[in-house]
């Protein structure tokens, strides 16, 4: 199971460099990678196509799906609700919120990174709003902090809305629509490094964790009579998925779905304990999202679709049918 | 190990539920807590087992403060089996054992060869060996709380918690699942709503009402027929039978049903 996901990823990753305005045969984006790996450079112009092009947009859907995947599959079980994922917790829009302001104002102060820095901002601004509220001398209760999570999810789109119907700069509506949507364009290789870095740390953070996550999921009085302290699990959890969801909300933005699906896809796969689950969230998201950018880069190409617009066509109906399918287990499971 | 609770008070939502109380279950012995609904056992239980912390006194396991300890060290320590649960029914039987050894794993939260020994011994002595890849989806509600008993098992516990264990299991599960309980020797505390059942198991019983002991000591003796209808407001006789207390009720007479307290 392991390693066929593993090969999924690498096999989705090489055949999606292949797909474009210009078709690389598989073994010619092979070439370029073992060329590149070993310190050449094959063919110029299939290099510059697969490797400064396509490679960093295909690696970023890859460690962007599988990082909103994985944040939504721990949202899920930190508040313990099957629908639950980073949106739900206003993170994704309080997100928007920043990324808009700068847009809208076209404030270009800190260059190039100006709106992916708002964005974790807003993101960060958000959910400590979020917390704040959700609350109670110290505890953060899940159902207190879904709908609190929910009403200020609303009042920041409210925002977003607002700042785009009154702003009169057409360049920069569409730009925010894109953005709102969400999207891999002109990514380059030093887009790269922040999320890679930050998907790597959370992983390691949520593996060392993952029995006690198992735990968490039975109720806080299940988890103390286990030896958890479930109030503070739930702020490092908490506090370890803004950071995942801002890092990745910044460079891509607001990719719906991703968070809610995948995980409930991993269960039915392995089952419930976060061990398996949560690798196998993160292979499946990756595949998804360099799939649905594939689709998204060619369905109505030259142009392009936001990928948003994809995960949800794509997502939707493939959630409504995990969801007659395990329909029962969740039921059981609530 | 022996449990000492000392002048404990605690609050839900506010409001004082519990009333400096304090009582002491001796090694090896089973402690129930008995008294009418909102006395306050549940608190009191989650007092011990670190999932309420008390306004005030001290819970002591073997001389120790369960507050001033970590809730792993607790883990290590102390069992727990809470009546009906309603979530980890996606986990398999083995799975769910296998999370009583949460607390004693190493920092990357790999199961020892040892771990795995222990969790195999708990299912074959509560029986559940054959059922060890089944989803607990799949059992009975009386499955099911053995597997939560083994799981609390796993956590080689020198002190069991119990809170109205047996709330939905049928007579046989019940006796079944007490019977095995017993059987291991270790330090219980128990609440439980059959007072038959107090009486046949307990070595010593604690009653709550609103939030204070009102009596302690060995059931035949405390369990009077005029303590019992004094604390659950009803009519009780006791015989004895066989040595073991049996309760009678009527309700309480001119009480119409659903008046408040």
């Amino acid at each position: 199971m392991r390693t066929g996901l593993v090969l999924a990823v690498v096999v989705s990753v090489v055949v999606a460099v292949g797909i474009g305005p210009v078709t690389v045969p598989v073994a010619d984006v092979a070439g370029v990678l073992v060329e590149r790996l070993t310190g050449g450079i094959a063919h110029p112009g299939t290099d510059l196509i697969v490797w400064r092009l396509r490679l960093p947009r295909v690696l970023l859907g890859a460690v962007v799906g599988a990082g909103l995947a994985v944040a939504g599959a721990v949202v899920q079980s930190v508040v313990r609700n099957p629908v639950a994922d980073p949106h739900l917790l206003g993170l994704s829009s309080g997100a928007s919120v920043g990324a808009v302001l700068v847009l809208t104002s076209g404030t270009t102060l800190l260059g190039l990174v100006t709106v992916p820095l708002a964005a974790f901002a807003g993101a960060t601004f958000a959910i400590v709003v979020v917390l704040a509220m959700a609350q109670q001398r110290g505890r953060v209760q899940p159902l207190r902090l879904v709908l609190v999570g929910v009403a200020c999810a609303h009042l920041f789109s409210g925002v977003t809305s607002f700042l785009l119907a009154s702003t009169n700069d057409t360049a920069a509506q569409q730009q925010i629509i894109f953005w709102m949507l969400g999207g891999l364009s002109g990514t380059q290789w030093n887009t790269l490094l922040v999320p890679v870095l930050v998907l790597a740390f959370a992983m390691l953070v949520l593996m060392t964790r993952s029995r006690r996550m198992n735990a968490l999921v039975l109720g806080d009085d299940a988890a103390a009579g286990l030896g958890v302290d479930a109030a503070r699990l739930r702020w490092q959890l908490l506090v370890l998925t803004t950071l995942l969801t801002g890092t990745l909300v910044a460079v891509s933005g607001g990719i719906g779905f991703v968070g809610l699906i995948i995980g409930h896809l991993a269960r039915m796969l392995v089952g419930a304990d976060h061990r398996r689950m949560l690798p196998v969230t993160a292979a499946l998201g990756a595949c998804f999202l360099v799939w649905a950018d594939v689709l998204a880069r060619i369905v109505i190409a030259p142009a392009e679709l936001p990928v948003g617009v994809v995960t949800a066509f794509l997502g939707v109906p493939l959630f409504l049918l995990v969801m007659r399918r395990a329909g029962h287990r969740l039921e059981t499971a609530s | 190990m022996s449990l000492a609770v000392e002048d404990v008070s605690a609050s839900l939502g506010g409001k004082q539920v519990l009333h400096n109380v304090s009582f002491t279950v001796p090694d090896g012995h089973f402690g129930v807590l008995v008294g009418p609904n909102g006395s306050g056992k549940s608190t009191l239980l989650r007092t011990v087992f670190r999932a309420a912390r008390p306004s005030g006194g001290r819970v002591l396991v073997d001389g120790e403060d369960v507050w001033l300890s970590t809730a792993r060290d607790a883990g290590r320590r102390t069992g727990v089996l809470l009546q009906e649960q309603h979530s980890g029914f996606e986990f398999t039987v083995e799975e769910t054992v296998a999370q009583g050894r949460t607390a004693h794993l190493g920092r990357f939260d790999r199961l020892t060869k040892q771990d795995d020994e222990i969790v195999a011994e708990v299912c074959e002595r509560t029986g559940l060996a054959a059922f060890a890849d089944r989803r607990l989806a799949e059992l009975s509600g009386g499955e099911r709380q053995r597997v939560f008993l083994a799981r609390a098992l796993a956590q080689r516990p020198r002190l069991l918690v119990l809170d109205e264990p047996t709330n939905h299991l049928d007579i046989r599960h019940q006796l079944d699942l007490l019977e095995l309980i017993r059987d291991l020797g270790i330090t219980v505390v128990a609440a439980l709503h059959g007072l038959d059942m107090a009486a046949a198991y307990a070595d010593a019983v604690v009653v709550l009402d609103a939030g204070r002991v009102v009596a302690s000591g060995p059931p035949a003796e405390v369990l009077t027929g005029d303590l019992v209808s004094e604390v659950f407001e009803v009519e009780c006789t006791v015989d004895v039978v066989a040595g073991l207390p049996r309760f009678g009720f009527r309700p309480r007479a001119g009480a119409s049903p659903g008046r408040g307290r």
